[in-house]
């Protein structure tokens, strides 16, 4: 297929019908409300469900029946939304049903504001609902690489029956680049052995997140558990930039990514040897690869729009062999390749301290340039 | 090569649109591109921008502090990203807006009446299409001729039909800025 | 151990229901509430097609006694999540059954939207004016004066509020097609609850909208008195307060001959 010019919000949609999306269920909030409104048109039109909920909680729990039916089933929203959300998705991860989640983050917390923003990252990766569940969460760049992943993501959820969300900080929502949309997918009925979708020359069955012998619900998790060991050991996913001889390695995800990647190339053109790790897969984390750079790098720098969430993440797998240093803009602000640019001058000039936690000295910086 | 161009004014100029002309020809030309709408902060004032790079390689930061080439449709975008413009980059003016002259002697600055021409072109709303053309007189990296043909073919059918209108305040925009560049350059 | 045949058979277990005993309260009237949907989706031939969705209460286990497929909601979004099943298996027939507690109080937001929509799912609502399973605290239909665990002088409106009349409210709304009161307090008011809910699920195999039966229902345990001043309790005291009747029939739903 030829490249079209898409919108990330857009791009997300189209990419989700095409993996053959039967139902979607969602509520406006900006800025992802792109999402609701394409398929508000696209899915009648393909005689599929649509429906727009009463509330996030609706939603999510429209996601939860459809999913219980077995069907490829989405919903979307943005932070405040999100939270909304958690205790369906608590209960989805509860059932193990495969449901796709979107989550168009903006700054926070609260109402925040309607700026792009990686504040849900611990939400995402290490929160959220209640319980003790694995989830996977991609965090995408750029358009081509949402549409892939949104592809992707169904196929992984019904693979794990997990949820799978993709998070994407609302300039990857907004940003418009050429990118190429797969073919469409057939609806197709997967007949999936678990589903509730009538027990016709069947024996009945029932989906429901309740163990209240407590020894079940603990093999529920031991279940749910090994089934993340696979995850873990099957689908890490990153990008590399000029990590092969790379002294200091930038970790960012999404659009501090991106900005990050600007940074580097200028630093490079400095003769400064930094390489970008940008991770597709938040969770699952890609701990291993940070561990095998930490044996040659002389210092991490994490950027996020955070902060400093995935942060603690670099942090584990550098196991406090070399400094992990940490830039982070907030409250909806993205940050310019200058801002990173000026970090990598810093880090490669300067004698930095493995153990200490460097975000106190970075807020004190953050603070005197206001 | 990458070169980043910045578009400011106000909502209803034509910004966002401005920018998706160009982001389209740079797609058809076979280049790497980027458009994202301000979104944030800037928003505040009632100034609409957006940013396109265009590259031959991945494109890292969608947004760039100092962008070489900028285009302000308003007083308060002129205000704003005449500072702002990198050391021998270049800013487009909409003259019809502002009521003073460039302050730095580092950049190049072209001044546009672009209302004026979008008036006698026949609509006021053609007033981005002058500024793209204005623009092009000096942006070797998109051709006139590739933009009007994005225009063309990525213009919905019921649209089409404004094509020449659109082309001539396009033609209009980058006469003027040519003239005025070759002007300065004697 | 085989089961001997008697030759007169006057009640047995419907086939709707499965061989697990329930573990509701003696003299609850959830059973017989339970038996009615069960026995009418024997009745309608919809066991293999239907889907319950379980709320948060006492009939949390409901999916143990029905023999169809069954999903168990977070509290109050049964609605929704019938909703969401139904949309993409719209030949399939999918209730719910919900208490007053999960759909009028926690659940409110999604039981007035499903029905708004005209969501073409049954809801049995069980109304026995307290929480059952937390242990008999106030719910939003508790009558004025009624004691319970977190009302322990009488429920005060003026700083509790008033009950809700769910039958009442939802009735005005478009999307229903069925709408109506019932209770289960003795013989000839099951029968007729038994036709409504039997009018209920019929409203739904034809494509007519949203269809509630509302059941006024005994809570012995949490009312602190026994089965038979329970029954008593709902025909002098709730009676007046919850008027029974239909509150929305449509009138393609009125032509329904059963």
């Amino acid at each position: 297929m030829p490249k079209e010019l898409w919108k990330g919000n857009e791009a997300i949609a189209e990419a989700a019908v095409r993996a053959g999306l039967q139902a979607y269920f969602g509520y406006p909030i900006t800025p992802q409300t792109e999402i609701l409104e394409y398929l508000s048109r696209r899915m009648p039109e393909l005689v599929r469900a649509f429906v727009q909920a009463e509330s996030e909680l609706g939603a999510i729990n429209m996601v939860y029946g459809a999913a219980c039916a077995g069907a490829r089933v989405m919903s979307s929203s943005s932070s405040p939304g999100m939270s909304l959300m958690m205790e369906g998705i608590s209960y989805i991860a509860g059932t193990e049903v495969p449901a796709v989640l979107v989550n168009v983050m903006r700054g926070g917390p609260g109402l925040g504001n309607i700026a792009p923003s990686q504040s849900d990252y611990n939400q995402a990766v290490h929160g959220g609902g209640h319980g003790d569940y694995p989830r996977i969460v991609l965090a995408p760049a750029t358009v081509q690489e949402a549409i892939d992943l949104m592809g992707l993501s169904f196929d992984l959820a019904e693979k794990y029956r997990m949820i799978c969300m993709l998070i994407l900080d609302g300039n990857v929502g907004q940003i418009m680049e050429p990118a190429e949309m797969p073919e469409m997918q057939p609806v197709a009925n997967r007949n999936f052995d678990w589903a509730t979708n009538g027990a016709v020359d069947r024996p009945r069955r029932i989906l429901s997140s309740i163990y209240i012998n407590p020894p079940d619900e603990e093999a529920t998790n031991f279940r749910l558990a090994k089934r993340w060991l696979e995850v873990q050991a099957n689908e890490v996913r990153y990008r590399e930039y000029f990590l092969d001889d790379a002294e200091f390695v930038i970790v960012g995800f999404g659009t501090a990514g991106r900005v990050a990647l600007s940074a580097v190339r200028a630093a490079r053109a400095q003769g400064i040897r930094v390489g970008l790790l940008r991770p597709i897969t938040v969770s699952p984390f890609p701990f291993q690869v940070i561990d095998e750079l930490a044996v040659r790098a002389r210092v991490f720098l994490v950027a996020e729009m955070n902060m400093g969430q995935m942060y603690n993440d670099v942090r584990i797998a550098v196991r406090g062999r070399v400094p992990v240093e940490f830039y982070g803009r907030t409250g909806g602000i993205v940050p310019f390749p200058d801002e990173i640019l000026a970090e990598i001058h810093r880090i490669a000039a300067g004698r930095l301290a493995a153990e200490a936690d460097p975000r106190g000295a970075w807020l004190a910086r953050m603070e005197a340039a206001r | 090569m990458q070169k980043e161009i910045l578009i400011a004014g106000f909502g209803g100029q034509g910004v966002l649109f401005a920018g998706q002309v160009l982001a389209y020809a740079a797609m058809d030309a076979g280049r790497v591109v980027t458009w994202i709408p301000s979104y944030g902060p800037e928003m505040r004032g009632g100034t609409a921008n957006c940013t396109v790079v265009i590259a031959d390689e991945e494109i890292g930061s969608p947004l760039v502090k100092h962008p070489p080439v900028v285009i302000a449709l308003n007083l308060p975008s002129f205000d704003k990203y005449e500072a702002l413009v990198q050391p021998g980059g270049m800013l487009v003016v909409n003259q019809s807006m502002v009521d003073r002259a460039a302050k730095r002697s580092d950049i190049t600055v072209v001044f546009v009446p672009g209302n004026e021409i979008a008036e006698e072109t026949g609509d006021r709303r053609l007033l981005n299409m002058v500024m793209v053309g204005a623009l092009l007189a000096a942006f070797p990296e998109l051709q006139l001729d590739d933009v009007k043909a994005a225009l063309k073919a990525h213009l919905p059918e019921k649209h089409q039909k404004l094509l020449p209108n659109n082309f001539a305040a396009m033609d209009k925009g980058y006469e003027v800025a040519k003239g005025q560049l070759e002007t300065a350059a004697v | 151990m085989t089961t001997p045949v008697p030759n007169n058979v006057v009640y047995d277990r419907p086939e709707g229901f499965t061989e697990t005993p329930t573990h509701y309260c003696p003299g609850c009237t959830h059973g017989v509430a339970h038996r009615l949907v069960a026995e009418t989706l024997e009745e309608m031939n919809l066991i293999p097609r239907t889907i319950g969705v379980a709320p948060v209460g006492c009939a949390v286990f409901a999916y143990n006694y029905f023999d169809t497929d069954f999903v168990e909601a977070p509290h109050g979004r049964a609605p929704a999540m019938a909703t969401g099943m139904k949309r993409v298996l719209p030949e399939r027939i999918v209730f719910t059954y919900q208490g007053d507690g999960d759909l009028a109080s926690i659940g409110m937001g999604e039981i007035v939207h499903a029905a708004a929509r005209g969501e073409n799912i049954t809801v049995i609502f069980i109304n026995n004016a307290n929480y059952g399973m937390t242990g008999g605290q106030m719910a939003p239909t508790t009558l004025p004066g009624m004691k319970t665990t977190s009302s322990p002088n009488g429920r005060d409106v003026e700083t509790q509020g008033y009950p809700i009349r769910v039958a009442e409210m939802l009735a005005t709304l478009d999307g229903v097609g069925y709408c109506v009161r019932r209770s289960l307090h003795d013989p000839k008011n099951i029968r007729l609850a038994k036709k409504a809910v039997r009018l209920a699920f019929e409203t739904q195999v034809r494509g007519l909208g949203f269809s509630l039966v509302e059941l006024l229902s005994t809570c012995p345990t949490n009312w602190g008195i026994t089965p038979v001043q329970s029954l008593k309790f709902v025909e002098e005291h709730m009676l007046p307060a919850y008027p029974l009747g239909d509150y929305k029939v449509t009138p393609s739903v009125a032509t329904i001959k059963i």
